[in-house]
């Protein structure tokens, strides 16, 4: 094997094996901070050995077995042990001593393993981002640098974040477990929180963004996919791939050719993937069979299956969107939830069904400088033929958006409607 | 039913090629109206052999050996996956493909669970349509 | 990134029609299709009945004509695919590494396209080559 060809190889075994491996040793030394380190070590030692010897036949195992070891090898060196190291050593020696092929039944621990792994990077203890810099360091296999791209900060900033969420981890004595019934919705919605703001910026990145920023929606996806199957009688876990598959499912279609983002009423469906939309749209059957009601990410996605259903904007089936946002403001109230059920009223029921509900936005303080709550107030006036207050609201709108190709659009709205000139863009 | 559809690698596929704009114009309307009736589950093209590698597992152990493979005679070049009733019908539809010049598609139906009969003990079954739903595959 | 893994299952050019997968085979599959799940890169995988069960279209001038099943010159034909999203080449190598073929089974792995592979001149033509080239 060549030494880069090496090199791959090995980075490639360790995004396969790395978070169960972790998983595995956080179990053991009850502590995710040493199992990364320990693990690392592991990583270290392949990176020394396998070049030469070539990748073994089974590279998980290899590496387990080479961190304990390593784990032993520290604590017989050490030579004040603490009484903590002094259980550690015991703890390990115990599980050298275990059966060594665990094959089978460690496919079933390393399982549990991975769901304790998860549940524990993203504690609500840390702030949402050490949570998404922990979870993509831990379960992404993503290095420093790379999360640090991603995110658009200085590598010695993520570096510190990640230090010091292991570090608050441990000082709040966080348990290695899977919470228990009380608790775990809201732990499952912190997980859930976390793996969504990792799409989002993926989903927000735009051509020209260094690759790995829209790399990490699948980065999300993979990490949703894991969960589905680690906690599959979770409804909103089916629900949030589902929302996932879906948008992901629009990449091809969102940007233009200068980079310019395309609402989705605008894009050609025929980029659309529709492997990902198929898959979206079992995940949220799996997500419906689990019962209702509906949680946010499967009535979001629900939402979304319907744009992707639909094989043009004049198909889309609107009385149903309006259905489902109505669910969704119960579920998630906010000022852009409404929003977007104004939207979808006007698109089913008319313009003036629409104006009502945007209308009651109007005051809404958190949307004071938001530039599509008047454009939609806009593109609604206009149709009412109320031209004036329709002018008003566009100009308005292209005063409060920072875009300069939407200023223009807006602008020319805004003309269009003063002067009488039908214009017929789509609202959202 | 679902069926695979292969079409075939050649030179111009391996060197990267792109068909001409005729070809791809010819080609979306053709994959559009596959979508309007239902029949499309996927279309994929695929980058040469050069980006790829094939494995051989003999008597325990597997050998790696990188592209191109140009010697292969049958390289494929990308595939469809499509739902239809029988291969006829299968058929029926492929040869409205825009294709010309001598190329060959090849249509091979797709192994489902039913087909498995015996093969299949009710756990793998029930394993195989977890697996399935997940992927959802040919219920739409 | 997206890969094919396709298989080449050793004789199956002449395999009859209603060829079915050993049993043993079709469980150890089982596992390790379900470990491609877990790992949350599995997006498709498919059997494919023999060259036998399907037929061939050509196309040159005129109308197009159907051969049916099984075609003599092919030597090496495909059993099945899985498609997986990993991060590079090496990754879908690794996964396919540890497969459960059986002896003289090659698997080929090949990059799918994606609209990100091609520069915008070309996507705002009409995206990836997809079935156009031959």
């Amino acid at each position: 094997m060549t030494a880069p060809d090496a090199h791959s190889a090995i980075d490639a075994v360790w995004r396969i094996e790395s978070a169960r491996l972790i998983a595995g040793l956080a179990r053991m030394v009850r502590d995710v901070g040493i199992a990364e380190d320990l693990a690392q070590d592991a990583l270290v030692a392949a990176l020394e050995q396998w070049p030469t010897s070539g990748i073994p036949e089974n590279p998980g195992a290899w590496l387990m077995g080479t961190a304990k070891h390593r784990a032993i090898d520290l604590m017989r060196r050490d030579k004040m042990l603490d009484r903590k190291h002094a259980e550690l050593g015991v703890h390990l020696q115990a599980e050298e001593m275990a059966v060594p092929n665990l094959e089978a039944a460690l496919d079933d621990d390393i399982g549990d393993d991975l769901l304790r792994l998860i549940f524990t990077a993203c504690h609500p203890v840390l702030a949402a981002e050490a949570r998404v810099a922990l979870t993509l360091r831990l379960l992404g296999g993503l290095t420093t640098e790379e999360i640090a791209r991603a995110f658009l900060a200085p590598v010695p900033t993520i570096q510190q974040r990640i230090v010091r969420a292991k570090r608050t981890l441990r000082e709040a004595r966080v348990p290695f477990e899977v919470p228990r019934e009380a608790e775990r919705a809201g732990r499952l919605s912190s997980v859930l929180e976390v793996v969504y703001l990792i799409f989002n910026e993926g989903y927000t990145a735009t051509a020209g963004d260094d690759w790995v920023r829209p790399a990490l929606c699948e980065d999300a996806l993979r990490l949703g996919r894991i969960l589905a199957e680690l906690a599959p009688q979770e409804p909103e876990v089916h629900g949030l791939v589902a929302l996932m598959e879906i948008q992901a499912s629009r990449l091809p279609a969102r940007i233009g050719p200068s980079g310019e983002p395309i609402l989705l009423l605008d894009q050609d469906r025929a980029r659309w993937d529709r492997l990902l939309i198929r898959r979206g749209l079992a995940a949220l059957e799996r997500a419906e069979q689990l019962g209702s009601p509906l949680g946010r990410y499967a009535l979001q996605a629900a939402i979304a299956a319907c744009h992707a259903r639909a094989t043009s904007g004049e198909e889309t089936d609107w009385t149903r969107i309006t259905a489902l946002y109505d669910a969704l403001a119960q579920v998630e109230p906010s000022p852009v939830v409404e929003l977007n059920r104004a939207v979808a009223y006007a698109m089913a029921f008319g313009p003036a069904a629409g104006l009502e509900i945007a209308d009651a936005l109007v005051k809404e303080p958190s949307l004071r400088s938001y530039h599509l709550l008047p454009a939609v107030r806009g593109d609604f006036l206009a149709k009412l033929g109320r031209r004036e207050e329709a002018r008003a609201e566009f100009e308005r709108a292209a005063a409060l958006t920072r875009n300069a190709r939407e200023r223009t659009l807006l602008l020319g709205r805004a003309a269009a409607v003063a002067t009488g000139t039908a214009n017929q863009d789509d609202p959202q | 039913m679902r069926f695979m559809v292969f079409v075939p690698g050649g030179k111009e596929s391996e060197a990267g090629v792109l068909p001409d704009e005729k070809l791809i114009a010819a080609m979306q309307e053709f994959n559009e109206e596959l979508v309007k009736a239902g029949v499309m589950l996927a279309a994929e093209g695929l980058h040469p052999t050069s980006k790829g590698a094939r494995l051989k597992f003999e008597s325990g152990k597997t050998t790696v050996i990188d592209g191109p493979f140009t010697e292969s005679k049958e390289l494929i070049a990308g595939f469809w996956l499509i739902h239809a009733k029988s291969l006829d019908d299968a058929i029926g539809w492929m040869k409205r493909a825009p294709f010309g010049g001598g190329v060959k598609l090849e249509i091979r139906p797709i192994f489902e669970a039913e087909d498995f009969g015996k093969a299949l003990t009710p756990e793998l079954r029930k394993r195989d349509e977890r697996l399935r739903a997940q992927m959802k595959e040919n219920q739409q | 990134m997206r890969f094919m893994m396709l298989v080449i299952p050793k004789g199956y050019a002449s395999a009859a029609p209603g060829t079915l997968p050993d049993p043993k085979l079709v469980e150890r599959m089982s596992k390790y299709n379900q470990s491609l799940t877990n790992a949350g890169v599995l997006l498709a995988l498919d059997g494919l009945h023999p060259p036998s069960a399907g037929a061939r279209v050509r196309f040159a001038g005129g109308k197009p004509a159907v051969t049916d099943g099984p075609f003599a010159e092919a030597k090496e034909v495909l059993g099945g695919y899985w498609m997986i999203q990993v991060k590079s080449k090496a990754e879908a190598i690794e996964w396919a590494k540890r497969a459960p073929m059986p002896d003289g089974d090659v698997i080929e792995i090949r990059q799918v396209q994606e609209m990100a592979d091609f520069t915008p001149e070309i996507q705002k033509a009409a995206g990836p080559t997809r079935l156009g080239a031959q």
